[in-house]
């Protein structure tokens, strides 16, 4: 037993290695970093932080990013659930194809879209919206979400909906109030891999953005390019946007494994 | 093929059992002979999983040793104790055919070629899957899977004992009958000793030479099946063994005499005076019929099952069943119960309290 | 079994509508660019399919989408044994399963491009913790800005500290819904451990881990912004995968035709080794229960 565990042990610390580097380095001011090597800050400072929490083009990065990703959940979980119930419980003309077609486009290339999406948004005016990167995150989101719930509610057995139906429930009181609570691990799962996708992604967030919804990720690709090279600023900025994921991680952590083994993902 | 002994076994998951409640396994004594037949019958939770797990060596005992042959097995592994199980739900290797399933347990113990394909073909006529030798294990229907994880156990000729652990649980009705008679078959040819655990008595009475009834982690009676139903050691096995389960009513005892709702009743022999505490009479429906007189009661339910019917009548706030042939009463009459005095005796607390020699 | 319903479609329909505006639209677009020619202020030229044997034949294409299986095919190879490696020497229960699983998903959930700056800063020859190793302390010469096989090592090592963590996931869920009862059966039986891990753990992990590689297969080929933070696609082009090759002829040399052309070939290849790898996968499956009904 005691041996066993050495191997994730080691595997964590790998892991935790450059996340360490990236929070240290947040904590020293440029000139220590760019005067050599310390494996700890010597002269501890916030002064990166404070920069941060002061300067609205660096909060409202954050605030965007929060904004764009909670509401490509809400949509992703809203329009997936109806769907992964349809391919669940119904065969109807050209479901297969359907479900390939929607898998198929958690399979583009995103770089082949950014051009494309740039100009389909500045054309319905959507432009730099939040909206604009919630939905167009909708395309590898939505498929996944629909696999992940398609696959929990495959384990549900359909004699629920049945004995709800006897029982005289209409069919939107069934499911908001009965199925959606049998499969809420599924939605936990599906929501945490939509935030996921949808926070991590930059490309296309920052190719529909200019001012107004900027996610905090293109805010730093600025600061990497433009004002020389500040890495403690870069770091900092770094550091903070491992907290939303984080906080994400922790309530969903009991279904992670439970989710993963109920559902067919 | 082995003589298996438990000597003052208990066993507890806690690391530090205080009181006896602790146990999940009472003090335990029982010695089952070489080839025997052996059915442990008992509700869910009474302990007789952990006993199995306990002789199987998948848990080791709080206290107390088990013997194989008079060789101490307490800390040997399951693989080192030589024997076999066949779990609730069939456990099968999905990726191989039936064949490799079954040759599987011998060429693990590098048991040679032609030994192993003698041994599986054997078991698999037996089984009545050999022509299903060839084929991917994931196919297989419910049953045919349950019988591939028998037959894994009983491929060995060596093992010590093979235990099936509520083997038909998931089988349908109508296959379970047939896998049942098929395993007492199966006991007959290949005299291992067996045991079976279960909750259902139909299949642990037609399995077993001898039961074990447990409850709370005890054993409350060790008997042939004739045993258990005609003399109960305790009013558990009384009540759980038989449908309708005995009948089992508070009663007094002075001087030697039992007096239900203060009419006395005749008990096979003498009542053990020197048992104390709370008196019960216990009398099984098939020994209570209908009289001119004796105890009254007043018919409460009558349900036919087709051969006779069950009449439920209440004798004070006690509900007593009979077995009855012949013309029915009518509910809400008034009756008069008859016991047949061989068999009904009295329990105290609980426990048969009759004089030894008496029956 | 399932009931046929038309009335399904409206349940869909939402779904449908979201994604058939995300995807037929632009996918027209891109359609539309790659059989013409531009030169700006919207004039657009018939150019048939000549961009597409342009691109088949350029050998800049056949080294960036030879860089790109190189790259696929080796993180694969290392992360998914690796995830299923470390997935069974898991523990099973108490605190250690959610310590683990919290700190394992961390890197998923870091935006991409601090991925990459993370990695940048880590890898740096003098000043990061792992270029400082490397050259200070072991005495081995690394520069991944001048040196591609250093690029190279740092953009692998990169993404199996991001992505190993969603096998460890995937496979992990398959290990605990296998039942006690398997174990406790095959120690029964005698199996050894190679056993059980062949004939118990692998079987029951197979399902999770095909969609696992199809993931990783998936993401890795179409992977972007982590190795152009890292390595912006150098030195030379040493690290600029299909997609850094796209962005860089879209948008940096605006070859709309060119760019859109080669888009369409590559979301081909995707599709094309994701189908063959899926049906394959299922067809080994089908074959475990098609015997039943011979």
């Amino acid at each position: 037993m005691r041996k066993r565990s050495i191997v994730p042990i080691v595997y964590i610390l790998f892991l935790m290695l450059p996340i360490y580097w990236l929070v240290a380095m947040s904590f020293k001011p440029t000139n220590e970093i760019l005067a050599g090597f310390s494996l700890f800050p010597q002269t501890f400072t916030l002064d990166a932080y404070h920069t941060i929490f002061t300067d609205p083009t660096w909060y409202w990065g954050y605030i965007n990013s929060i904004l764009y990703v909670s509401l490509n959940t809400v949509i992703s979980i809203a329009v997936a659930l109806p769907a992964a119930y349809a391919f669940s419980r119904y065969r109807f003309l050209g479901d297969k194809t359907l479900f390939f077609w929607l898998l198929t486009n958690k399979m583009a290339p995103i770089a082949v879209f950014a051009l494309p999406f740039f100009q389909l948004y500045s054309a319905v005016g959507l432009f730099d919206t939040h909206l604009a990167v919630a939905l167009a995150h909708c395309i590898f989101n939505i498929p996944l979400a629909v696999w992940i719930l398609e696959g929990f509610m495959g384990g549900v057995p359909k004699e629920l909906d049945e004995t709800a139906y006897v029982d005289g429930y209409s069919f939107p009181r069934f499911f908001a109030t009965i199925f959606i609570p049998t499969i809420k691990a599924g939605v936990g799962v599906a929501a945490f891999f939509c935030f996921m996708f949808s926070w991590v992604e930059l490309l296309l967030a920052k190719t529909l953005t200019a001012v107004a919804a900027k996610p905090i990720a293109a805010t730093m690709t600025k600061t990497a390019s433009s004002a020389g090279y500040e890495l403690g600023l870069l770091a900092a900025a770094g550091t903070l946007t491992l907290i939303p994921g984080a906080i994400v991680i922790y309530f969903v952590r009991n279904y992670i494994a439970k989710g993963f083994a109920m559902g067919r993902v | 093929m082995a003589k298996i002994t438990l000597s003052d076994l208990r066993h507890s998951y806690l690391a530090q059992p205080r009181v006896p409640e602790d146990y999940a396994l009472q003090h335990l004594n029982i010695e089952w002979e070489d080839g025997g037949a052996y059915a442990l019958l008992g509700p869910s939770g009474c302990g007789k999983t952990t006993l199995l797990n306990l002789i199987s060596g998948l848990r080791t005992p709080s206290e107390g040793r088990i013997l194989f042959d008079d060789k101490d097995v307490s800390d040997l592994p399951p693989d080192q104790r030589n024997i076999a199980q066949v779990f609730q739900f069939p456990v099968i290797y999905d990726t191989m055919t039936v064949y490799d399933n079954l040759a599987f347990p011998l060429r693990n113990r590098g048991v040679d070629r032609a030994t192993t394909d003698r041994r599986v073909r054997e078991i698999a006529d037996m089984l009545e899957v050999g022509n299903l030798l060839k084929r991917k294990a994931a196919g297989l229907s419910p049953d045919n899977k349950q019988k591939l994880s028998m037959g894994r156990g009983l491929v060995r000729d060596d093992v010590n004992v093979v235990m099936f652990d509520e083997p038909l649980t998931v089988i349908d009705p109508h296959l379970k009958w047939k896998l049942r008679s098929k395993l007492k078959e199966l006991h007959q040819r290949i005299r291992h000793t067996m045991i079976y655990v279960t909750h259902d008595q139909t299949e642990a009475l037609t399995f077993a030479d001898q039961v074990v009834v447990m409850d709370l982690g005890q054993v409350v009676q060790i008997g042939t099946p004739v045993e258990l139903f005609e003399r109960p050691a305790h009013t558990f096995v009384g009540h759980f063994i038989g449908s309708p389960g005995m009948n089992v009513l508070p009663c007094e005892v002075a001087n030697g005499t039992v007096r239900l709702n203060g009419v006395p009743v005749a008990v096979d022999g003498t009542v053990d005076s020197a048992r104390t505490g709370r008196t019960e009479l216990g009398v099984r429906p098939e020994f209570v019929s209908l009289a001119e007189s004796g105890i009254e009661a007043t018919v409460r339910r009558i349900s036919d099952v087709g051969r006779h019917a069950v009449i439920e009548a209440m004798v004070g706030d006690h509900r007593v069943a009979a077995i009855h042939n012949g013309e029915n009463p009518n509910v809400g009459d008034t009756v008069h119960l008859a016991f047949q005095a061989e068999q009904t005796r009295v329990y105290a607390d609980g426990w048969l309290a009759m004089q030894e020699g008496t029956a | 079994m399932k009931t046929e319903n038309q009335k399904a479609w409206f349940f869909v329909l939402p779904v449908l509508l979201l994604v058939a505006f995300n995807a037929l639209i632009p996918m027209m677009t891109v359609v539309n660019y790659s059989v013409q020619e531009t030169f700006g202020n919207n004039q657009f030229f018939w150019e048939g399919l000549t961009w597409f044997e342009q691109i088949l034949n350029s050998e800049r294409f056949h080294n960036a989408l030879g860089r790109q299986f190189l790259f696929t095919g080796l993180i694969l190879i290392i992360e998914v044994p690796l995830g299923v490696a470390i997935a069974l020497s898991m523990p099973r229960k108490g605190i250690g399963v959610s310590v683990c699983l919290v700190l394992m998903s961390l890197p998923m959930l870091i935006p991409w491009n601090v991925v990459g700056a993370m990695w940048n800063i880590f890898a740096l020859p003098d000043i990061g913790l792992l270029g400082y190793t490397l050259n200070h302390v072991l005495g081995i010469p690394y520069d991944m800005t001048q040196n591609p096989f250093a690029a190279w090592v740092t953009v692998i090592a990169m993404d199996v500290w991001h992505w190993t963590s969603l096998v460890v996931l995937l496979a992990y869920a398959g290990l605990v819904s296998i039942p006690d009862a398997y174990y406790q059966a095959a120690k029964i039986d005698g199996a050894s451990n190679w056993a059980v891990f062949r004939y118990i753990q692998l079987p029951k992990m197979k399902n999770v881990l095909t969609i696992a590689i199809l993931l990783r297969f998936m993401d890795s080929f179409n992977i972007y912004t982590e190795p152009f933070v890292l390595t912006g696609g150098g030195p030379g082009n040493a690290t600029t995968f299909l997609s850094i090759d796209l962005v860089k002829i879209a948008l940096g040399q605006f070859d709309l035709g060119p760019a859109a052309a080669m888009s369409l070939i590559y979301f081909a290849i995707t599709l094309l080794v994701s189908w063959l790898f899926y049906t394959l996968m299922n067809r080994e499956n089908l074959n475990d229960y098609k015997e039943i009904e011979q």
